[in-house]
């Protein structure tokens, strides 16, 4: 690919989120200018089903959330690695190693997965 | 920031006067590096700066994002997606994860910072002048032709670590197994024990 | 252009890095310094080998980031783990190997 290629490629993304932003900024920025603007506390309080809410938003998460969210990007960088492997493992001078070599790999990970499977980890209690 | 607006003027007029084939000429590549580069520093310095312990996290997202399109300057393609892939959509939020379940405090907190400032500054500045030394006195002649590009894709990627880097590959697997095992071990071995929560 | 303008990037970026694992408190914070220091070394990998024209470099940086993944997972369920034992996140109130 030569030069102008790629970098006029990614200008176009660039420019292609740079048009996104700004639409996003212009309508909140139209809406601010347009609307009437009168908070009281009333209005501001946090809405909970009609009552008033109880304690604060921010509550301490279960440990068992950080568990699915560790195994995700445990698993994220798994299939990571499967990107490149899928672009070359049928060219000429990879084929069955490569193949093979991938399988070892998500073998040692699928050993990680028996083992939470086999700890409970993954059943919702 | 002057010298990326005078930057910019030059690249304007180089676009205006030249009109190939590309609307981000070698020039508006470096104008992109300088831009990008002022938000990632700055968004670090907010890292390490703000009082508000979220806000580091969201910080850290522009920082990372914005390495990101350095490494796409770079014509690191693949690198710069997996960077987008692990650290801002996993990494960011296994992080976030962590700053709920440590009741991290929302807004304001003055007890962020240690009081023992004067290492860190004399850490920052030795750390600076060290590595900018050596950078300087290393590579105060090396020149990158902007106009050639080996792009680094999925594919190149993939031809150099089966062929070349296929042992440290599979040892990654028995890492990440042993990342997965120790924080299984870890974040089960007292669940059960203290087994509240809400 | 010259690369040592990326070379210089990283050289900031790691600095800013190492000041912020020495001045914050929270442990979380403190790892998030230290993806600050990783990603500039993996900013000057990838110059190198733009540099070079190897990409060797490359998929070193992309090692660091798996490596730095897997650190990230073991090293929050540790910070979890101690919050849960002294309920703080606090690296200066884990003292207690302190002599």
């Amino acid at each position: 690919m030569t030069a102008h290629g790629y970098f006029s490629t990614y200008a176009l993304v660039g420019l292609v989120l740079l048009v996104g932003g700004g639409f996003v900024s212009v309508a909140f920025a139209a809406n601010r200018l347009l609307r009437p603007h009168a908070p009281n506390v009333e209005k501001l309080m946090t809405y909970e089903c009609g009552v008033d809410p109880v304690g604060e938003g921010w509550a301490q998460t279960h440990i068992r959330y950080y568990i699915y969210a560790y195994l995700y990007v445990i698993f994220a960088v798994d299939a990571i690695f499967l990107f490149p492997w899928a672009t070359v493992f049928a060219d000429p001078g990879f084929g069955t190693t490569t193949l093979v070599e991938m399988f070892v790999f998500v073998g040692f990970l699928a050993v990680g997965l028996l083992y939470a499977w086999r700890k409970g980890v993954l059943t919702w209690t | 920031m002057t010298a990326g607006l005078a930057a910019a003027t030059v690249a304007a007029a180089d676009l205006s006067g030249r009109g190939g084939p590309g609307f981000l000429s070698p020039t508006g590549a470096e104008v992109a590096f300088v831009l990008i580069g002022l938000v990632v520093l700055g968004s670090a310095l907010l890292v390490v700066t703000t009082s508000q312990i979220v806000h580091a996290a969201l910080w850290l997202v522009v920082t990372l994002g914005g390495l990101a399109a350095e490494y796409l300057l770079l014509t690191a393609e693949f690198i710069a997606w997996v960077q987008v892939l692990i650290y801002i959509g996993a990494v960011v939020v296994l992080l976030l994860f962590g700053l709920m379940l440590t009741r991290a405090p929302i807004g304001r907190s003055t007890e962020l910072d240690s009081l023992k400032r004067w290492p860190a500054v004399l850490v920052a500045v030795g750390a600076t002048a060290t590595l900018l030394t050596v950078v300087v006195d290393a590579f105060h002649s090396a020149y990158l032709d902007l106009g050639k590009t080996d792009d680094g894709s999925a594919r190149v990627t993939g031809e150099s670590l089966f062929r070349v880097w296929v042992l440290p590959f599979e040892v990654l697997s028995v890492l990440l197994l042993a990342a997965l095992i120790g924080a299984i071990v870890l974040s089960r071995g007292r669940a059960d024990a203290d087994g509240k929560g809400r | 252009m010259n690369p040592a303008n990326y070379l210089y990037l990283a050289a900031l970026l790691f600095t800013v890095g190492a000041a912020g694992v020495l001045l914050r408190r929270n442990a979380i914070v403190v790892f998030m310094c230290v993806e600050l220091m990783l990603n500039a070394t993996n900013l000057a990998f990838v110059t190198f080998a733009r540099m070079h024209g190897n990409y060797d470099g490359q998929v070193i940086a992309f090692f660091t980031m798996v490596v730095a993944a897997a650190e990230v997972v073991v090293g929050l369920s540790i910070i979890i783990a101690i919050f849960r034992s002294r309920r703080t996140a606090s690296v200066d109130d884990a003292n207690l190997m302190k002599w």
